[in-house]
Formats: structure tokens, C-alpha cells, sequence
């Protein structure tokens, strides 16, 4: 199965940087679903998940971003109190690590999406597939 | 005369040092009154080592005799000037005889024939071309044995890289922190300078490098990076190592070098590092007895591999001016520089940045992370500045902030490099 395609992006901590990333994406007709930023004192992680990752990857590894493409997961959680419980005691009972995670609603169904990068990809998807959650693939993230 | 036996090369210093002592005596009261200070006079130069009792020249001299005070000659004789760019000071000015001019060329000559260049070859000159000496001392020296010149100048990267496809360059020579530019432009336009190009020879200097800024130059690019030495002063860029690159070569016949100890004057041992002195043997409009560059280096006199004769100064470590003292303690940027480029997460690109808070000196290294050290952990990335701290640590002995900037966020430059920004009011 293909995994989702994350795109992370090294930028500097000021005004402007953010605005230059997303009017590359806007340019290129390249959509973000989910979008997260880690920011680590003079510098951040942008972390985001697009319609069309590679495109994406392309027009700002051109436009000289320091760009790369992480696999990531990502499951459906009930948008009730306890569906990211289920989940996360889920992949630490078989002691698999959460690098980080960051989650949106989606408009159409009352689920929420978590996407998850982990230090196991395989048995984070073994795991949560036998527990009955459900894990998107990259076309119904392209389709959101 | 290149591998001339090393008495025979001394024999021959002692006539031209006499000589030239004799002819400033006699032609400039600058020296006259100089030699008076020190209470010497050209008769008292019998053997080499008398060298000592002459006294020393600075660049402060050229400042307050400018521009032409410390000329030998009637201006008539000048056929060419060149002035520094004054940029740590009042400029200085230069002028050359027709003899001079035939000096410089002949020793650029040798230099360009040690590394492997002849008449096959197309080097591009991406060297300043004008009142800085790098463009024209190169254009002389490469034509002078036969190698067509490509007279490139600085700027203007992209045609820069086209021209070197199309006209098919073997060697460039400009400043190394350009040629790293030169070499991710190329990057950008889809061109590789191992793969695309028939470049196999650079020949950098104008600035401190250091040996690991060596090492990645020629691992990425699939060039030899040769070493080039000289200041205006004393002409222009004059000598390079061979194709051993194991020391520069100084050609003894035109130019008698000692290293002192900056603080005593006294001359040290090969081997010992120290400030280069040199006086120049053959020179005439200018010529210039013990000047002191400011460079910091080591002489070796045993013959190089090569067979060459003439004694190789080490790589400079750098210039008396440029090094650094922080919280007490003496940096040079090329020590910087050793560390950075050791460290394959991040580019060759790096500014130092030395400020003050209260009274304590806080220096500040801005290095730019490239994609190969990019994870999108913030762990990680924490982890690979607090590495470059420590690293910068063990080699300076004083702590260093680490920035990590994106690629492209610190100024490239054409001719010089200005990586050193000091804020701290003296």
C-alpha cells in the first residue's frame, strides 16, 4: 500500500516565510489538507499534507526551500472524547513511537484525521488495521 | 632555475639583496631615513642573515606616504598602476615598470606550469579585472604559457557557466567562497560540474581557505583546487602550490621571505608558525624591504617532492587583521571554516557574527542547513546545532551560538568574502 506523502519544510523563524510558502503552493493550484508548525527558537518545521504531493515537493524544492517528503500515517479517529485514546494506547502497547502527530476535522464526515509520523510504519499500520481503524490512503486524502 | 641547487639559489639572493638594498638607499629617502633610524647602511649587508639588521616596512608606510610616496623611481617609468580597495583603511597604490610587470608574469608562469597548465588549456579568469591585481596578474601569467585565457571577470555567474561548457575550460581561477557559487548555480541550471564541463584545475585565493574547504571543492565539483598566494604590494597574486599541493611555492630568485614571531620580530625556525616578511629581489618601481603582509604561516625549505628547490610557505591560516579576539581568547574565521565544512548537514556557505552583551563578547555562527541535513524532527535538528557547538567548541575553546538559516540566506560573493560581521564598539 502507498503511504501519505508529507512534505516538510525547513524555515527560518520571520515575517514573510510562511506567506512565500503558501503563495508557491497557491501558484502551482497545489491544495493543503493539513498543515503544522513545530517552531524550535530562530527556525521551524513546516509540516503539511497537499492534493498532490510530489507536485508540491517540486515547486518549492524550486523555488529554493530546503524541502523533503516524509511517509506518514493517516487514520480516522471518532470525533468523540476517547478516539485518539484508542489509537495512541494502541501503538504504545506494542511500543511503537510517536515522532509527531497533528489532527484536523474534515468537512463531509463527523470523522477526524490524525496523521501520525512513527518510528514503525509497518506495524503501526498492522496494529491499528487488526484494532478495525481505518487508514487512509493517498487518494482519499487527495479527494477531502 | 626552478630546481637550482638551494646554495646556489642563496648565493644568488645575497647579490640581489645587496643590490636592491643599495638601490632603495639610493633612491628613496623613505629607506634613507629608515636605514638612519636603525643606524644601518646598505654596506652593512655581507650574508643573508644581515637581512635582520635592516628594518622592517608596514602597510601603515604605503598609507602615510600615499599615493606614490615610497616609488624609487620617476613616474615616467611606471607603465601600469593597481590601489588596493582600502577597504580596512586609506588605499594603497602600487605602480610597475615594464620590468616589474615581466617579474610578476614570469612568476605566475612558473606557478601556472607547476600545476600541469600549458598551451592546451583554457583557463577562465573569474577574477576582478581593474584596479585589483587577481584578473590581469592571472591574464599575464596564463597567456605567458600558451594557454588560451577567458577573461570572465567577476559576475554574471550564469554566462560564467555557459561559457565554461561552450569554450570548453580547464581551469578557473577566482576566490574560493565564488566558486562554491559558482558550483550550486551551476547545480541549479541542471548542469554538474564533473559530468558537464572539462574543468579539472581551480586556482583559488584572494581570501583564507581552509584544507576541508578543499576537500569538499574538489569531492563535489571532481576538480584539483590549488592554493594561489600573493598581495598588491608585493605585485599581485604570484605563487600557487604544484600538483602536489603540499605548499606554495616562493620563487627565492625575485622574493627572500622570512616568518618572525609577530610579537619579538625575531625570525623563527621552519616549521614554526609565524608572520611572513617578505622583501622583494626583483621589483623596481616599489620594491619593498621586510614587509610585513600580516599573514600568518609556516616556511618549509626542503625541496618539495616535485624537485623544486624554492622554499613553500604552508596554507595561511590567515591575516593578523582578520583574526578575532573574543572573550580574550584568538579565532580565526578559517578555524571556523575547518569545522563547518566538516560537517556534511550543512553548506560552505557561513557568517560569523561577534556582538556584545553587557560586557561579555557573544559570537554568533550562521550556517546554512543543506538537504541532506534536513529532518523534519525538530530533535534532530536541535541535535545537529548542539553538535556544531560542541564541535566549534573543542577547536576554539570558547562557546559559539549556532543559527541554522536556509540555503541562500547568506550573501554570496563575487571577489571577496565578508563573512565576519563585528558589532562590538572598540
Amino acid at each position: 500500500m502507498s503511504e501519505i506523502k508529507q512534505i516538510s519544510l525547513f524555515v527560518e523563524n520571520r515575517p514573510g516565510r510562511m506567506a512565500k510558502v503558501s503563495k508557491t503552493l497557491s501558484d502551482a493550484g497545489v491544495n493543503i489538507r493539513a498543515m503544522t508548525i513545530a517552531e524550535a527558537g530562530d527556525f521551524g518545521v513546516i509540516r503539511m499534507v497537499v492534493d498532490d504531493p510530489q507536485k508540491g515537493y517540486d515547486v518549492l524544492r524550486n523555488s529554493g526551500f530546503t524541502v523533503s517528503m516524509t511517509d506518514v500515517l493517516a487514520v480516522e479517529m471518532r470525533d468523540t472524547p476517547g478516539g485518539l485514546y484508542e489509537i495512541v494506547s494502541a501503538l504504545g502497547d506494542n511500543n511503537i513511537n510517536i515522532d509527531y502527530a497533528y489532527a484536523f476535522v474534515t468537512a463531509k464526515s463527523e470523522k477526524a484525521m490524525l496523521i501520525m509520523r512513527v518510528d514503525d510504519i509497518e506495524a503501526a499500520r498492522r496494529t491499528l488495521s487488526a484494532r478495525g481503524v481505518k487508514i487512509a490512503t493517498p487518494e482519499e486524502i487527495q479527494k477531502i | 632555475m626552478e630546481r637550482m641547487p638551494a646554495e646556489d639559489l642563496k648565493a644568488l639572493q645575497l647579490d640581489r639583496l645587496k643590490a636592491i638594498t643599495r638601490y632603495v638607499y639610493d633612491h628613496s629617502s623613505f629607506y634613507r631615513q629608515r636605514f638612519a633610524e636603525a643606524g644601518v647602511t646598505p654596506d652593512d649587508v655581507k650574508e643573508l642573515d644581515d637581512i635582520t639588521k635592516l628594518p622592517f616596512t608596514r602597510k601603515v608606510d604605503l598609507r602615510n606616504t600615499y599615493p606614490t610616496g615610497m616609488f624609487c623611481l620617476p613616474k615616467n617609468w611606471v607603465v601600469r598602476y593597481h590601489v588596493s580597495s582600502g577597504t580596512t583603511g586609506k588605499p594603497t597604490v602600487v605602480g610597475y615598470t615594464k620590468g616589474d610587470i615581466e617579474t610578476w608574469t614570469e612568476s605566475l608562469a612558473r606557478a601556472l606550469t607547476s600545476i600541469g597548465l600549458g598551451r592546451n588549456d583554457v583557463i577562465q579568469v573569474g577574477y576582478g579585472y581593474g584596479l585589483f591585481t587577481g584578473g590581469l596578474g592571472l591574464h599575464y601569467g596564463a597567456e605567458r604559457i600558451g594557454a588560451a585565457v577567458l577573461p570572465t571577470s567577476t559576475g554574471n555567474t550564469e554566462r560564467q557557466i555557459e561559457l565554461m561548457q561552450d569554450l570548453e575550460s580547464t581551469a578557473i581561477a577566482c576566490t574560493p567562497s565564488y566558486f562554491l557559487h559558482i558550483a550550486e548555480v551551476a547545480e541549479r541550471m541542471g548542469i554538474s560540474i564533473k559530468e558537464d564541463t572539462k574543468l579539472r584545475a581551480g586556482i583559488f585565493g584572494a581570501e583564507p581557505w581552509s584544507l576541508e574547504t578543499r576537500k569538499r571543492i574538489e569531492d563535489t565539483t571532481g576538480i584539483k583546487a590549488y592554493d594561489i598566494y600573493g598581495t598588491s604590494e608585493i605585485s599581485g597574486p604570484l605563487f600557487t602550490e604544484c600538483q602536489h599541493q603540499n605548499g606554495i611555492h616562493v620563487w627565492a630568485d625575485m622574493f627572500l621571505i622570512e616568518i618572525i614571531d609577530p610579537k619579538t620580530g625575531e625570525q623563527v625556525e621552519d616549521g614554526e608558525r609565524g608572520e611572513l616578511v617578505v622583501t622583494t629581489l626583483n621589483k623596481w618601481a616599489m620594491p619593498l624591504i621586510r614587509y610585513r603582509i600580516g599573514d600568518l604561516t609556516i616556511k618549509e625549505s626542503e625541496p618539495c617532492e616535485c624537485g623544486r628547490t624554492h622554499p613553500r610557505i604552508m596554507r595561511i591560516l590567515g591575516r593578523t587583521d582578520d583574526m578575532l579576539v573574543i572573550r580574550g581568547i584568538n579565532v580565526f574565521p578559517s578555524q571556523i571554516e575547518s569545522v563547518l565544512m566538516n560537517i556534511p548537514e550543512v553548506g560552505p556557505h557561513y557568517q560569523i557574527i561577534v556582538s556584545r552583551e553587557g560586557a561579555l563578547d557573544v559570537m554568533k555562527v550562521r550556517v546554512e542547513l543543506t538537504d541532506r541535513g534536513f529532518s523534519d524532527r525538530i530533535g534532530d535538528l536541535m541535535a545537529l546545532n548542539r553538535r556544531i557547538s560542541k564541535e566549534l567548541k573543542n577547536v576554539l575553546n570558547i562557546s559559539a551560538e549556532v543559527e541554522l538559516v536556509e540555503p541562500g540566506v547568506i550573501p554570496r560573493s563575487e571577489g571577496k568574502a565578508k563573512r565576519v560581521i563585528d558589532t562590538r564598539k572598540v
